[in-house]
């Protein structure tokens, strides 16, 4: 189930977000839908991320056996529903944010705290890895099934899963497909459609267009907005790119160099769904200006 | 198979017909130089006399030939079982693998014609062969297959960590299909390493007499100067241990075709 939200969530809203604009919350008038919530997906509204946190990441650090400090003093909170860019340069520890949260490393300091006062199964996490990381001696409906499989879903219903992902990121008809026999960018639907094989709430995504050409990042950012309004994902995005997170995201995160800890967030007011046009729009080039200097002042910061 | 596809119809005849002519010139030499030189066939059979014999003595090559692959297959499938089996065992815990590994080094390099007497003196005499045959084949097997349990994708042990996966899930599903084309690159090794093994003690056990393989086939022959034998025993060797590669070259490849690069066929 979807996390549960705060019937006075615009007021939530209001106070965690801040200076946020925060608009077009609606009544809850999808009852029928598995949340049990519903955010207005209008074109004039953003997304709500209202709510308490759905993780929330105190004071985290992470010093690897080797000595190396990734993270100092990370403080983050994940908002049910949000869709989150965590943006640094190279070596800045949002990939180690990124597995601490996913439970596939553990902090050295500072604690991890999840929402709903447990820790997190497997099941509300989907990992979508910088490389499509994909099984090469299996087909692509197999590889889509692994999260399910391993877990001894029915297989009738795996099956279904599976043919409800793949119909979701465009590749039913490369069900039987082996995955050296796809491109780069379907490669990374695979994974995004693997991630949803199991209805996980959080989607936590490793800079995972980085290798694309620039074409295909832009559709498959267009398809991944349009995954996440539909299916009411949160994600949590680590890129190093400012467009692509001003582009996607609702809020970002910048991080300084290593050790990484917030450096600032930025609220990206612009109303989903962005299309095309936003990333020619006024709007867009000056969200970019100021998430680039943001990114500038961090590392100067560090210097 | 190893030979790149890039290669066009022309080169394919080419790579097939070359061989074959230089085998035929090579055998046509080996005539004349008998016929020219009048040889006795004690000391050089000619090729019409060794094909001859072939023929004459193939009830009793026959019989060794099968007896030589049987031990061969019986030394390989046991080299399979106990390579890939270790590399699990290894795999599962550190501490058995540097309690066992430096072992199995040593069974590898000290060079089996020096183990085979000691193993005919407290085995017998089949036992002794397989073992020979074990002792050769299994460790690529091995040494290969650990190698693949261990170049799994990292990422793809995360994911499986993340979606909860048992240590034997982990195995069966990513690690050992992981390590497939690594595991197949040494059996390829070890099928002709098994019939050298097999050879070297069939050959070590001489005139123990109960033997019957091809190996003691020769050494019988040899001590009763049937030299034409001789030669007939080692083709028919010869001609097993091509059957052997490309037969595992085949199975490889037909595991393989669908994913492994090495397998895959490229239009160009």
């Amino acid at each position: 189930m979807g996390p549960v939200f705060e019937d006075d969530r615009s007021l939530q809203a209001a106070r965690t977000l801040g200076k946020r604009h925060v608009q077009g919350i609606v009544a809850d008038t999808h009852l029928g839908q598995p949340r049990g919530i519903a955010l207005s997906t209008s074109a004039s509204s953003s997304r709500s991320t209202a709510g308490p946190p759905l993780v929330a990441l105190r004071n985290v650090a992470k010093t690897f056996a080797n000595g190396v400090e990734a993270l100092a003093g990370l403080d983050l909170e994940v908002r049910p529903g949000e869709f989150v860019s965590l943006l640094g340069p190279s070596g800045c520890g949002k990939s180690t944010a990124l597995r601490l949260i996913a439970g596939l490393s553990e902090p050295s300091g500072g604690t991890i705290a999840w929402g709903r006062g447990a820790a997190p199964r497997a099941r509300d996490i989907g990992f979508v890895f910088q490389e499509p990381t994909l099984m090469p001696w299996t087909t692509v409906a197999r590889n889509v099934a692994v999260p399910l499989s391993l877990r001894h879903a029915r297989a009738g219903d795996a099956a279904a899963r599976v043919a409800a992902a793949l119909a979701r990121v465009g590749l039913s008809d490369f069900r039987h497909a082996y995955p050296r026999e796809l491109s780069g960018g379907m490669k990374m639907r695979v994974s995004i459609a693997r991630a949803l094989a199991t209805d996980a709430d959080l989607l936590l995504m490793d800079e995972p267009f980085a290798a694309l050409d620039e074409i295909t990042r832009h559709k498959l950012n267009n398809d991944l907005l349009d995954l996440w309004q539909a299916l009411e994902k949160t994600v949590v995005f680590v890129t190093h790119s400012v467009f692509e997170s001003v582009y996607l995201s609702g809020r970002i995160v910048v991080m300084t160099p290593r050790p990484g800890r917030v450096f600032k967030e930025l609220a990206i007011d612009a109303p989903y769904p962005r299309d095309e046009r936003f990333r020619t729009s006024a709007e867009y080039a000056a969200a970019c200006r100021r998430v680039a200097e943001a990114l500038a002042a961090a590392m100067d910061a560090a210097a | 198979m190893s030979a790149p596809d890039r290669t066009t119809g022309a080169e394919r005849v080419l790579r097939l017909a070359l061989p074959l002519a230089t085998l035929v010139l090579a055998v046509a030499i080996w005539h004349l130089v008998v016929r020219i030189y009048a040889i006795p066939p004690y000391t050089l059979p000619g090729p019409v006399l060794v094909a001859q014999t072939m023929v004459a003595d193939w009830s009793v090559l026959s019989t060794s030939l099968v007896a030589t692959l049987v031990t061969t297959f019986e030394g390989l499938a046991l080299a399979i079982a106990g390579g890939v089996g270790l590399a699990i065992l290894f795999n599962l815990s550190r501490l058995l693998e540097f309690a066992l590994y430096p072992f199995a080094v040593i069974i590898q390099v000290t060079p089996v014609l020096a183990i085979s007497p000691l193993l005919l003196i407290y085995l017998p005499q089949q036992g002794a062969v397989l073992a020979c045959a074990w002792i050769v084949a299994f460790f690529p097997v091995l040494a290969n297959t650990t190698l693949g349990l261990n170049s799994v994708d990292h990422n793809l042990a995360d994911l499986f960590r993340l979606y909860g996966a048992s240590r034997v899930q982990v195995l069966f599903r990513l690690e050992l299909p992981a390590a497939l084309p690594h595991m197949l690159a040494g059996i390829r090794i070890a099928g002709g390493l098994s019939l050298v093994g097999a050879v070297v003690a069939e050959i070590a056990a001489g005139s123990a007499g109960a033997g019957s393989g091809l190996a003691f086939r020769i050494a019988e022959a040899g001590y009763r100067l049937n030299i034409p034998r001789m030669f007939a025993a080692l083709i028919l060797l010869s001609i097993a241990g091509i059957v052997i590669f490309f037969a595992l070259s085949g199975l490889s490849h037909l595991l393989l075709r669908r994913w492994h690069e090495s397998a895959v066929a490229r239009d160009r």
